[in-house]
């Protein structure tokens, strides 16, 4: 350790102390025990009944229903019946009117659906509150705006919708994958049967009694939870049109293999390993805050997250030096305080997963930096990390850590830079940290990756679209190409014909 | 006395060149009714092997040719076929036993094919693409570009030609390059059209052409870990399942069989392209 590594890391000045402020957890009416919600009502599972726990403690919230292939078969009847018989018969104008309604039921419900993110998740409730559920209001705003409006998605006129949506959504933004998913499906005209993460099925449960207040149709959107036996059911069943999956690349490919040949239309948005490029003439104090938020935000629990730092080598120690700096200011703990920055890991198995990848990196010869701040007794949690020193091959700098682990490289010209960024099979996102407009404007275009941010990291919009290259995934989430993936062109259906020569 | 003719030598169009098969190995290419035409080269794995490598290499290059250049070029892939429409309609007789109305018919449907997509190469962009209004001072773009290399069989029934066409066409409108298995059993019109792609500056391994079995090639070009997109056009009769199974190793797009020809669409255009999107900071001023 360098004199100027313990100068960073010495106690955190007193201003810096704050007394707790934790949100209250009153606004919760939560029940004991939930069970599925199929047909527009919570039914019990035939599976055996799991816990959902508070990564942050340890202790059991609720029990949850756990569906099993029969109980799967009766949400895709439930499906197919609403479509069938309601949702397909719907105007556009009526459909939208019943996704705006959900969204202002989520406004009014913002703080209640907030708090149960952070309990159920880990997440510190200042994201819950000011992104991941702002979000989700947004999301369904944005595309009941688009339920009478499909004829100019681009897919020319009268496109139809696909029928039966099977979702499958991660444990890192609970609730707003869930919108992610199911606010595009129902605008376009699908019903849908969506399967939360185990570990984080609570907001969803909350999610299923706004849509009864919001009376929407039975059966058009079932929430079916359990683990991985649950999803397989779902996406393999027989009489779904469509599969849409967020979550890791080794999962996302074995649904690739297990739908191939059956027609259905699939969207895979997996993992990532996103290069955040800093360059020389960077807007240093917004590049380090957005490090700081491109890999620290959500515990690092971000597909697109920014976990391959690739700084210009003649600022590499003033960059690293005040990561540090900052990172030694971030308090983590209690995910339901208001001054929490950094929040639980979500699940044992991830903080295993976690810690099993830094000793490797530490193993294999990167120089591992760690946060000096208090670590709470209960839960599951791991202080932010950098690792320097990384080399393209260190399987930290190669595989997804899914947490607040930074790998830090570095590049001497734009080149290199673009070729480092591109060495990995994925290809979600990245970020470039220029003043120099026309240097951001050509690595953007050479960088292979769905999602750029130039001069900012992590931002999410409805109206933008989200996706990887290469093994990130296919299909697109948000925007007007959002909607893409849940209709199909009435002319790119139709069998293909021979103009002129024979057939 | 009649003239003795020169017969053609075909060979495999791989990298710009026209080597033979690397394992040695050629196949009788007939009429219908079984008369000999030629001995075509039978691609092996190490052939598409090959292939992929050039097609990779030619990518950066073609990918970042503007529209309007590989609109040029696409085009005068279109002029030289017109130019040389006799010998097309004299192979597509002899393979395909097909009168000279029909033969016309479809050469004249695959140039026009070549002058409908060579129009979209500066277009696709602006109607696949899209300016997003996210609520907040950033600039957002979602632009369409290239998958990267696309593997194809073409379509095997009939319509070797136009087959061919359908399918290598769309993909090189934004910037892919292209491995194609070519018709098994009518390749002659496959390998005259890559003299057309030679000398069209199109540039060398942007479009790549085997000759041989489908069923031999394609599991190597579906497995391959550096082919992005696979087209099973005229895959109907293979194992195309497996195919695909192969190909979600490594997530490739993939399309499935189709009956015939598949028609010109920007759909298939777009297939072939990855939506990006880039967030740019509006600074104060």
């Amino acid at each position: 350790m360098t004199e100027n590594d313990k100068a960073v890391t010495a106690k955190a000045p007193s201003f810096l102390d704050y007394a707790p402020a934790p949100e209250s957890t009153s606004v919760l009416h939560l029940k004991k025990h939930y069970g599925l919600f199929i047909d527009g009502e919570f039914v019990d599972g035939r599976g055996d009944a799991f816990s959902t726990i508070s990564p942050a403690t340890e202790k059991e919230i609720a029990s949850i229903s756990n569906a099993n292939s029969a109980d799967v078969d009766v949400a895709v009847a439930a499906a197919r019946k609403a479509y069938d018989r309601t949702w397909s018969k719907l105007s556009g104008a009526d459909r939208g009117k019943y996704l705006f309604r959900i969204a202002r039921l989520v406004q009014e419900r913002a703080r209640e659906l907030a708090v149960a993110e952070s309990l159920d998740n880990g997440k510190p409730i200042k994201e819950s509150r000011d992104v991941d559920v702002p979000l989700v209001a947004a999301w369904f705003f944005y595309y009941a705006g688009w339920a009478d409006k499909l004829d100019y998605a681009g897919l020319g006129p009268n496109p139809q919708s696909l029928g039966v949506a099977a979702q499958v959504i991660p444990w890192n933004f609970p609730l707003l994958m869930l919108a992610w998913k199911i606010a595009p499906a129902l605008a376009a005209g699908n019903t849908v049967v969506i399967k939360p993460a185990e570990t984080t099925p609570l907001s969803a449960m909350i999610f299923a009694e706004i849509l009864q207040q919001a009376d929407l149709p039975k059966g058009v959107v079932n929430i079916v939870t359990g683990a991985g036996d649950t999803g397989h059911a779902l996406v393999n069943h027989p009489d779904v049109n469509k599969v849409a999956f967020t979550g890791s690349t080794g999962v996302g490919r074995a649904i690739a293999k297990s739908v191939a040949g059956t027609g259905k239309k699939v969207t895979l948005e997996l993992g990532g390993k996103a290069a955040n490029i800093v360059f020389d003439d960077a807007p240093m104090d917004q590049a380090i805050e957005g490090i700081v938020n491109g890999i620290f935000f959500n515990q690092g629990h971000v597909c697109c997250a920014g976990s391959r730092l690739l700084v210009q080598e003649n600022v590499h120690d003033e960059v690293v030096d005040r990561l540090k700096a900052r990172l030694s200011t971030l308090r983590m703990g209690d995910p339901l305080d208001k001054n929490t920055d950094i929040g639980a890991i979500n699940s044992k198995a991830q903080l295993d997963r976690i810690r099993e990848l830094s000793d490797i990196g530490e193993a294999e010869g990167s120089e591992r930096w760690t946060a000096d701040c208090p670590i709470p007794e209960n839960g599951f949690w791991f202080a932010p990390t950098i690792f320097t020193n990384v080399s393209t091959s260190s399987r930290i700098a190669r595989e997804e850590v899914f947490g607040p682990v930074l790998s830090v490289l570095t590049f001497r010209t734009p080149a290199e830079a673009i070729a480092k960024a591109n060495n990995t099979p994925y290809g979600l996102s990245a970020g470039i940290w220029s003043e120099k407009g026309s240097r951001v404007l050509a690595v953007a275009d050479k960088l292979r990756a769905g999602v750029i941010w130039a001069n900012t990291f992590n931002r999410f919009d409805p109206a933008s679209p989200f996706g990887g290259y290469k093994e990130s995934g296919y299909g697109r989430e948000g925007g007007r190409h959002g909607l893409a993936s849940y209709l199909e062109s009435a002319g790119w259906a139709a069998p293909a014909v021979t103009k002129g020569g024979k057939k | 006395m009649t003239r003795l003719t020169v017969p053609k030598t075909y060979k495999l169009y791989i990298g710009g060149k026209f080597p033979r098969s690397e394992s040695g190995r050629t196949y009788e290419v007939a009429t219908k009714k079984g008369a000999f035409l030629a001995n075509a080269a039978l691609a092996s794995r190490k052939d598409a092997r090959d292939a992929v490598v050039a097609a990779r290499a030619a990518f950066s290059g073609w990918s970042g040719a503007t529209g309007y250049n590989r609109g040029q070029v696409l085009y005068r892939i279109a002029e030289l076929l017109e130019g040389r429409r006799e010998q097309f309609i004299d192979e597509l007789m002899a393979t395909e036993s097909l009168s000279k109305s029909a033969a016309t018919a479809q050469l004249d449907t695959a140039i026009d094919a070549w002058v409908w997509y060579a129009g979209w190469a500066d277009k696709y962009v602006q109607v696949a693409g899209n300016g997003n209004p996210v609520s907040g001072p950033y600039f957002n773009l979602s632009t369409p570009e290239p998958s990267g290399v696309i593997a194809i069989v073409a379509p095997q029934d009939s319509s070797s030609l136009l087959g061919l066409v359908s399918v290598i066409a769309p993909a090189l409108v934004s910037g892919n390059t292209v491995v194609v298995v070519a018709h098994q059993n009518a390749p002659l019109s496959a390998i005259s059209l890559s003299e057309v792609l030679a000398t069209s500056d199109v540039p060398g391994g942007v479009v790549n052409i085997l000759t041989g079995s489908p069923a031999e090639i394609a599991p190597w070009l579906a497995s391959h870990a550096d082919v992005n997109g696979l087209d099973l056009a005229g895959a109907e009769r293979l194992e195309w399942v497996d195919l695909q199974i192969a190909a979600a190793d490594t997530l490739k797009r993939v399309l499935g069989p189709v009956v015939g020809v598949p028609a010109p669409s920007v759909e298939r255009i777009v297939q072939w392209t990855e939506t990006k999107t880039v967030w740019h900071t509006k600074s104060l001023i």
